[in-house]
C-alpha cells in the first residue's frame, strides 16, 4: 500500500501543506500551516533517524531500508521507488530543520500566501529527491525544486533580482540538461538484464564500461552546477545575494546539497570505475572552487556576497572530499553537507535579520552592532566560529574528517591538492574575522542604528534551533558518523575496491 | 463497386455528418439574429457546431469499432488503431479550439460569417483525416490540399484588418509553392518506381540502390511537408501568418494543422522511404532538426507580439516533434504522439489566455502583460502553467513529453543521436529563457497593468479549464502514455 510506507509522507505532508496554504485566508493561518507542517516533518525525520539506527543495530544489512516501489509508467519501467540510507536520512533531517527555521525567518514576508506556496513546492521537490531511488522520479523532483527559485527570487528578492533570478534558473536548468542526457544514457547503458531506472539495480549490475566515462562526466557536471563547482558557480553569489532570507537559507542550506548528494548517489555510486579514472579532472576544479571561493569572500563588502562565496568554498570542499574516494573523506563530505547546511542557513537568517533592521548589507556602513543587538551579534559570532572550524562546533568535525581522509591518498597529486585545499581554512578565518571585527565591534557607523531593537521571539527561536544543531554535530560527531558509516561500509563500495 | 467499403471510413463519415449538420443548419435556418451593422444571421450556429462536434468526438472515443484495422478502394485508404487514435487526439484539440473560438465567432464583426469558419475548419480536418489514412499519394495529396487551401480563407476571416488579408496571401502562396515542390518530388518517385501506392513504391525501391535522383526526390518531399510543418529553412511564412490571422485560426494552425502534418510526415517517411533511412534522409532530417530548434528559439527571444512569439516557439517545438521521427522506432513514434497531444493542450492553454485578453482589450503584445497577475491572477496562472509546460518543467505534462521524446530518440543509441539530443537539450534552456520572459512580465514586473480586471466568457473559461487540466494531468496519469505505447506495439 502506498501510505503504509513512512517515506512517502515526506512528499505527502508538503502536498497537504500546499493544499492547506491554498485555503488560508489570513497570515495567522498561513503561519500556522507552515509551522505545523514543518514541525511534523522534523518530527518525522527524527523518528526515522531513531528507527533507522534501531534497525541497523538489529542487523539489517540491505543497502537501503524502507524500500518500496509502485509502478508508474509500466512500459518504460519507471517506478515511484523510495528507500533511504544514513546519508539520505541526514539530508532529510537537514531539510526539515531548515524548512522549520526558514518558516520562522519569513514571519513578516509580504504576500505570504504565494511565498509559502512556492517555498513548500520547492521543499516538496527537495524531500522527494532525497527519498527517491528511481532515477526518473529523482530527476523530476530535482527539477521541481529548481523552478520555484525563479519566482521566489524574482518577486521577493532584492537588488539586481531580475538578472540574478534568470541567471540562476538558466544555469541550473542548463546543468539539468546535462543531467537528463546522462540519466537517459544510464538507463540504456546499464548492464541490468532489462532497461531500468532503479538505482539499486543499476548499482548491482554496473554500467557499460564503454559509456561510463561520458556518463560520469555529464552527470557530475550536471549535479556539480548545483554544487557550485568552478567554473559553474557564478549563479551562486548573485542568486544568494538577491534571494529573500528564507530562500537563501533553503538554497544554500539544502538545494546546494542536492548537487553534492547527486554527485555521490548517481555519479560515484553507479559509475565507480569512471570515477576512479576521471576524479582528477574534477579534483582540480573543486580544488579551485575551494580556494577561489575563499579568496573572493575576502574582498566582498556585501554580507550576502561574503557568505555566498564562502558557500562556494565550503560546497567545493564537499565535492572535493567525495572525489577522494575513500571512506573517511566521504564521511567527512556528508558531515560537511550537514554542517555547512546548518551554519550557512544560520548565517543567512542572521544577515536577513540584520538587513531587516539596518536596510544595508554593506559592512562599511555598519559597525558596533554588538552593543546594539547583542543577541544577533553573539549568534553571528557563533556562526562565524563554526564556519572557520572552531572545535566543539560542526565545522571543525567536518573539515577535520575531510582532510584526514584526503591525507590518506599518498601520491603527489592528491597531496598537493589536499594542501592547497587546507589553505582555505586560513583564508576562511581571514574573511570571517574581518566581518566580525568590522560589523560587530568597533565604533557605530550610523547613529540611526542606535535605535534598533534586538531579535524578536520568532527570530530567537529560528536561530537558537540552528545553533543547537550546529553544536550537536560538533559535540557528538560519532553519532552522525555512525549514522552514515553503513553506507560507505556497504557491499557495493567494497566490491568496487573503494578501500 | 462494393459500397460497403465506405464503412471502413467510420471517422470520416462521422465528420462529414457533423459538417452537414452545421452546413444545413447555417444555410436553411431562418436568420433571426441581427448584427450591429444590420445584417441578419442565424442564431445558435456556434452552439450547434460545438455540441455536434463534441458528440462526434465522444462517440469516436467510446466506439471500439473504429480501432479495427480496415481498408477501402483497393488499399488506397487504410485505417489502423494508431491512425484512429491520432484522429481522436486531433478531435480533442479541435473541440478545444472550437470552444475557445466561440467568443470570437460570436463577436459583432464575425457573427454573420461564423458559419463559414466552422465549415471551413471541418473541411480542413477532413483533409487531415485523409492524410492520416491515405496509402496512395493521390489520396494523400487530396488530403493535403483540402487541409491547406481552406485555411487560407480562414486566415483572411478578419476582413477589417489588412494584416489578416496579407497573411492569407502569404499563406496561400507558400502553400501552393510547397505543394508544387512536393509533387515535383513525387513525380521523380513515380518515374523511379511506376506507382503511387506507398507499398508498391517501397517494394520497388527495395531492389534499387540509393541514387542521386532518389535523394533529390526525398529532399523535395521533405521540403514540401517541411513548409507545412514550418521547419527551418521553410518557416519564413510562419511569423507573419500567425500574427496576421485571427487568433482562433492561429491556434488551429499552430497545433492541429502542425500536429496532423507531423503524423503524416512520419507515415510517408517511414512507410515509403524507411529503407533509405541511413542512406538518404537521416542526415537531412538531422540538419533540419538542429536548424529548426535553434533558429526557432533564437528568433523567439526577440518577439514582443505574443502571437508572433508563439509562432517562433512553435517552430522550435516542431523540431522537437521531429525528434520522434528521426528515432525510427516504435518507442519514438509513441513519444511523438504523446508529444503532440501534450503540445496541443499546452499551446491551446496559452492561446486561450491570449484570446481572452485580445477579445476583451485588443492587446496582444507582451508589454501589456506586465503586472497581469495583479489584475487577472487566474489568467496569468493559466499562462504560467502553459509556459512551464511548453518549457518542459515538471510536474507539468511538457516535462514528461520532452523526457519521453528524448528517451525515444536515444533508443537508437548512436553517438550522433546523443549529440543531437544534447543540442536539443541545450536549446530547451534557451527556450526556458523566453518562456520565463512571459512569466517575468506577468509576475515580476512592477509596472501598472494595461489590462483591467475582467471576467472572461464562459466558453473561454471552459476552454482554459480543459487545457489546464490536461497540462497538469496528462503527464502524471501514466495510463495515457502506457496505452499509447501499447498501441504502437512497445511491449
Amino acid at each position: 500500500m502506498l501510505f503504509s510506507n513512512i517515506l512517502i509522507y515526506f512528499v505527502v505532508i508538503p502536498l497537504l501543506m500546499l493544499g492547506g496554504l491554498a485555503l488560508c485566508r489570513n497570515i495567522k493561518q498561513i503561519r500556522a500551516v507552515a509551522v505545523v507542517g514543518s514541525t511534523i516533518l522534523t518530527g518525522l525525520s527524527v523518528y526515522l533517524l531513531v528507527d533507522y539506527l534501531g534497525l541497523r543495530a538489529a542487523g539489517e544489512s540491505a543497502p537501503m531500508l524502507y524500500c518500496d516501489s509502485w509502478t508508474w509508467f509500466r512500459d518504460l519501467n519507471i517506478n515511484l521507488s523510495v528507500g533511504v540510507d544514513g546519508v539520505s536520512i541526514a539530508m532529510l533531517l537537514l531539510s526539515s530543520i531548515i524548512l522549520f527555521t526558514g518558516s520562522f525567518a519569513s514571519w513578516k514576508i509580504e504576500q505570504p500566501k504565494a511565498f509559502f506556496l512556492w517555498l513548500v513546492l520547492l521543499s516538496t521537490g527537495v524531500f522527494g529527491f532525497f527519498i527517491s531511488v528511481d532515477l526518473f522520479t529523482m530527476f523530476m523532483f530535482y527539477e521541481v525544486a529548481l523552478i520555484p527559485m525563479y519566482l521566489l527570487i524574482g518577486v521577493w528578492g532584492s537588488g539586481n533580482k531580475n538578472y540574478s533570478a534568470m541567471k540562476l534558473t538558466l544555469m541550473l536548468m542548463g546543468g539539468s540538461a546535462f543531467l537528463m542526457i546522462g540519466l537517459i544514457g544510464i538507463y540504456y547503458q546499464s548492464n541490468a538484464p532489462e532497461h531500468t531506472w532503479d538505482l539499486l539495480k543499476i548499482a548491482e549490475y554496473g554500467v557499460n564500461a564503454d559509456w561510463q566515462n561520458f556518463l560520469f562526466v555529464v552527470t557530475f557536471v550536471g549535479f556539480g552546477v548545483l554544487g557550485a563547482m568552478f567554473p559553474f558557480h557564478t549563479w551562486s553569489p548573485d542568486g544568494h545575494a538577491s534571494a529573500p532570507t528564507a530562500v537563501s537559507m533553503l538554497h544554500a542550506g539544502v538545494l546546494m546539497k542536492l548537487g553534492g548528494y547527486g554527485c555521490f548517489r548517481v555519479s560515484m555510486y553507479l559509475m565507480p570505475e569512471a570515477a576512479n579514472e576521471l576524479a582528477w579532472i574534477f579534483l582540480i576544479l573543486t580544488g579551485i572552487s575551494v580556494v577561489y571561493g575563499a579568496f573572493s569572500a575576502c574582498v566582498q563588502t556585501d554580507l550576502k556576497y561574503i557568505n555566498a562565496y564562502s558557500s562556494v568554498s565550503h560546497c567545493g570542499l564537499v565535492l572535493f572530499a567525495i572525489l577522494m574516494l575513500n571512506t573517511t573523506a566521504m564521511t567527512g563530505a556528508v558531515m560537511q553537507m550537514l554542517s555547512h547546511g546548518l551554519m550557512t542557513a544560520l548565517f543567512f537568517a542572521l544577515i536577513g535579520m540584520i538587513y531587516g533592521r539596518t536596510h544595508t548589507r554593506d559592512i562599511r556602513e555598519m559597525g558596533g552592532l554588538m552593543r546594539i543587538m547583542p543577541y544577533l551579534s553573539v549568534c553571528y559570532v557563533i556562526a562565524g566560529m563554526a564556519s572557520l572550524g572552531l572545535p566543539g562546533l560542526s565545522g571543525f568535525v567536518a573539515e577535520m574528517t575531510i582532510f584526514v581522509g584526503s591525507f590518506q591518498e599518498a601520491d603527489t597529486f592528491h597531496r598537493v591538492f589536499t594542501i592547497v585545499a587546507c589553505c582555505s581554512i586560513v583564508i576562511t578565518a581571514v574573511y570571517i574575522l574581518r566581518v566580525v571585527g568590522k560589523l560587530l565591534f568597533g565604533p557605530v557607523q550610523d547613529e540611526h542604528h542606535r535605535q534598533l531593537t534586538d531579535a524578536t521571539w520568532w527570530e530567537r527561536l529560528s536561530t537558537a534551533t540552528l545553533i543547537v544543531c550546529v553544536a550537536a554535530i560538533g559535540c557528538f560527531p560519532n553519532f552522525f558518523a555512525n549514522l552514515i558509516k553503513f553506507t560507505f561500509d556497504g557491499a557495493i563500495f567494497r566490491a568496487i575496491g573503494l578501500n | 463497386m462494393d459500397y460497403s467499403q465506405f464503412l471502413a471510413m467510420k471517422q470520416e463519415i462521422g465528420l462529414l455528418v457533423v459538417f452537414l449538420v452545421v452546413f444545413l443548419y447555417d444555410v436553411f435556418m431562418p436568420r433571426k439574429g441581427v448584427a450591429a451593422d444590420g445584417r441578419a444571421y442565424v442564431k445558435g450556429t456556434s452552439l450547434v457546431a460545438v455540441i455536434s462536434f463534441a458528440i462526434f468526438t465522444a462517440a469516436c472515443f467510446l466506439c471500439p469499432c473504429i480501432y479495427e484495422p480496415a481498408s477501402a478502394f483497393g488499399d488506397m485508404y487504410v485505417t489502423t488503431a494508431v491512425a484512429a487514435t491520432i484522429k481522436n487526439i486531433l478531435n480533442v484539440g479541435v473541440l478545444i479550439v472550437l470552444i475557445q473560438a466561440m467568443r470570437w465567432a460570436d463577436s459583432d464583426i464575425q457573427v454573420v460569417r461564423r458559419g463559414e469558419f466552422y465549415q471551413l475548419l471541418l473541411i480542413t480536418l477532413f483533409g487531415m483525416y485523409l492524410m492520416m489514412s491515405g496509402r496512395h499519394f493521390l489520396l494523400f495529396i487530396i488530403g493535403l490540399e483540402s487541409a491547406s487551401l481552406p485555411l487560407a480563407a480562414m486566415v483572411a476571416l478578419d476582413k477589417h484588418r489588412h494584416e489578416s488579408t496579407e497573411a492569407a496571401i502569404k499563406y496561400i502562396l507558400t502553400a501552393c509553392f510547397s505543394s508544387a515542390i512536393f509533387m515535383m518530388g513525387l513525380s521523380f518517385v513515380y518515374g523511379l518506381t511506376g506507382s503511387l501506392y506507398f507499398v508498391d513504391i517501397a517494394s520497388a525501391l527495395s531492389t534499387q540502390a540509393s541514387t542521386g535522383l532518389l535523394t533529390i526526390a526525398i529532399g523535395f518531399v521533405m521540403a514540401g511537408i517541411g513548409f507545412k510543418l514550418s521547419l527551418v529553412p521553410f518557416h519564413l511564412w510562419t511569423g507573419d501568418v500567425y500574427q496576421g490571422a485571427p487568433t482562433s485560426v492561429t491556434s488551429y494552425l499552430s497545433v492541429i494543422s502542425k500536429g496532423a502534418t507531423a503524423f503524416a510526415f512520419v507515415v510517408v517517411m517511414v512507410q515509403v522511404f524507411g529503407q533509405f533511412y541511413t542512406a538518404a534522409w537521416e542526415w537531412m532530417l538531422y540538419a533540419l532538426i538542429i536548424l529548426t530548434i535553434t533558429v526557432g528559439n533564437l528568433f523567439a527571444i526577440r518577439q514582443r507580439n505574443m502571437k508572433r512569439f508563439l509562432a517562433f516557439s512553435s517552430v522550435s517545438q516542431a523540431g522537437y516533434i521531429m525528434l520522434g521521427v528521426i528515432g525510427v522506432n516504435e518507442m519514438a513514434l509513441a513519444a511523438l504522439i504523446f508529444y503532440v497531444l501534450v503540445y496541443i493542450f499546452s499551446n491551446l492553454a496559452a492561446f486561450g489566455v491570449i484570446q481572452a485578453i485580445e477579445n476583451k482589450t485588443g492587446l496582444v503584445d507582451m508589454d501589456s502583460y506586465r503586472g497581469l497577475c495583479r489584475t487577472n491572477p487566474r489568467l496569468s496562472f493559466c499562462m504560467m502553467l502553459a509556459m512551464f509546460s511548453l518549457a518542459g518543467i515538471p510536474p507539468f505534462a511538457g516535462f514528461f513529453s520532452k523526457f519521453f521524446i528524448f528517451t525515444g530518440a536515444l533508443n537508437q543509441g548512436s553517438v550522433a543521436m546523443y549529440v543531437l539530443v544534447l543540442i536539443a537539450l541545450i536549446n530547451t534552456i534557451i527556450s526556458l529563457y523566453y518562456y520565463l520572459l512571459v512569466v517575468k512580465a506577468m509576475y515580476i514586473s512592477p509596472d501598472e497593468c494595461k489590462v483591467p480586471a475582467f471576467k472572461s466568457a464562459t466558453s473561454e473559461r471552459i476552454g482554459l479549464v480543459i487545457t489546464v487540466a490536461g497540462v497538469i494531468f496528462l503527464g502524471l496519469v501514466s495510463c495515457i502514455y502506457d496505452s499509447i505505447l501499447a498501441l504502437c506495439g512497445v511491449a
